[in-house]
């Protein structure tokens, strides 16, 4: 199963309409989230948006993940390890307010088993790979730096420079 | 009796956060609340739930686009700051936790804002405007970091 998120805020009806094009031959079933105002899709189930524990298991349920550039999915993909797809919003286009998931975009590409869309049209073409890889689910090594510097600052009030 | 003694002398902290990516990263910072008394306060319900952390108080999510929404989400915001008691307020946005961290320092709490790893540009507004209030400005992205501006220590990612 594909799982599709463009998150709470703003539809993304570029990317659900892309979706809803390709799906017809895809030969898997394609679940999406489209947002409150988000335009309904023909060919795939939609849902405008999730209670928690139900996306959580469509996560779990799902083999890959086609999503906007918003790094809560990105980290959710990361844990649960699945693949992801992700089609940066363009401010441009109304999309988003700012370009910044261009940006995330532009950070995150090329990390395993994050792909990018930079495209809309690269998203048939990367749905019909079978050599996806799976993400991992550590964040990088700097984390323990700041884990160690707020821990400090929370039990001493002492900013670590 | 003893026990009652070590609970009142935890660190309370109460972290802040909106849904999707702000809350992803919260639980990534989790680690650093290690034994503290942590409240945790989300803008969705069943986030708290999922990711195991016990109840979790619910704030509305507003932003500076819709004004009377800030309002109501002002005093909602206060009021769980107030029955929280926090020694220390911590959020990774984004108004709802700016908030937090504005009552939260009136009440003399400690202030920790962790700005988006999604801003890797530019901060935030509300990370903008958190560094007038927060007394840990935090960015995730090394080349935001400056001496008047926000520290860098690391990121989730």
């Amino acid at each position: 199963m594909i799982l599709a998120t463009v998150g709470t805020q703003l539809p993304f009806d570029r990317l659900i309409g892309a979706l809803d094009e390709l799906a017809p031959k895809l030969g898997v079933k394609v679940v999406a989230q489209i947002g409150a105002q988000g335009r309904e899709p023909v060919n795939i189930e939609w849902r405008r948006t999730m209670e928690p524990r139900q996306f959580e298991a469509l996560f779990l349920e799902a083999s890959v993940i086609v999503a906007h550039a918003g790094i809560g999915t990105v980290l959710a993909a990361k844990r649960h390890r699945k693949p992801i797809i992700i089609v940066p919003r363009r401010a441009a286009q109304g999309e988003h307010r700012n370009d910044h998931q261009m940006a995330t975009a532009r950070q995150l590409g090329g990390s395993p088993g994050i792909y990018v869309a930079h495209d809309i049209d690269e998203l048939g073409g990367l749905l019909s790979r079978t050599d996806l890889e799976r993400p991992s689910p550590e964040a990088g090594r700097s984390i323990g730096a700041l884990h160690s510097a707020l821990r400090n600052f929370i039990q001493t009030g002492v900013a670590v420079s | 009796m003893a026990k009652d003694m070590d609970e009142r002398r935890l660190t309370r902290v109460l972290a802040v956060s909106s849904s999707g990516g702000h809350w992803e990263q919260l639980m990534l910072l989790r680690d650093s609340f290690q034994g503290c008394d942590v409240q945790y306060a989300a803008t969705m319900e069943g986030l708290g739930e999922r990711s195991g952390v016990g109840a979790t108080r619910i704030v509305p999510d507003f932003n500076a686009n819709k004004p009377m929404r800030v309002l109501t989400g002002l005093m909602a915001v206060a009021k769980v700051v107030r029955d929280a008691k926090p020694n220390v307020v911590i959020s990774t946005g984004a108004a709802p936790g700016l908030i937090a961290l504005l009552v939260g320092k009136m009440i003399g709490a400690r202030t920790i804002w962790i700005d988006s790893v999604a801003n890797s540009e530019r901060l935030s507004l509300s990370g903008r405007m958190a560094g007038r209030i927060a007394d840990l400005w935090v960015t995730q992205w090394e080349h935001l970091a400056n001496r008047n501006g926000p520290v860098y220590y690391g990121a989730v990612l």
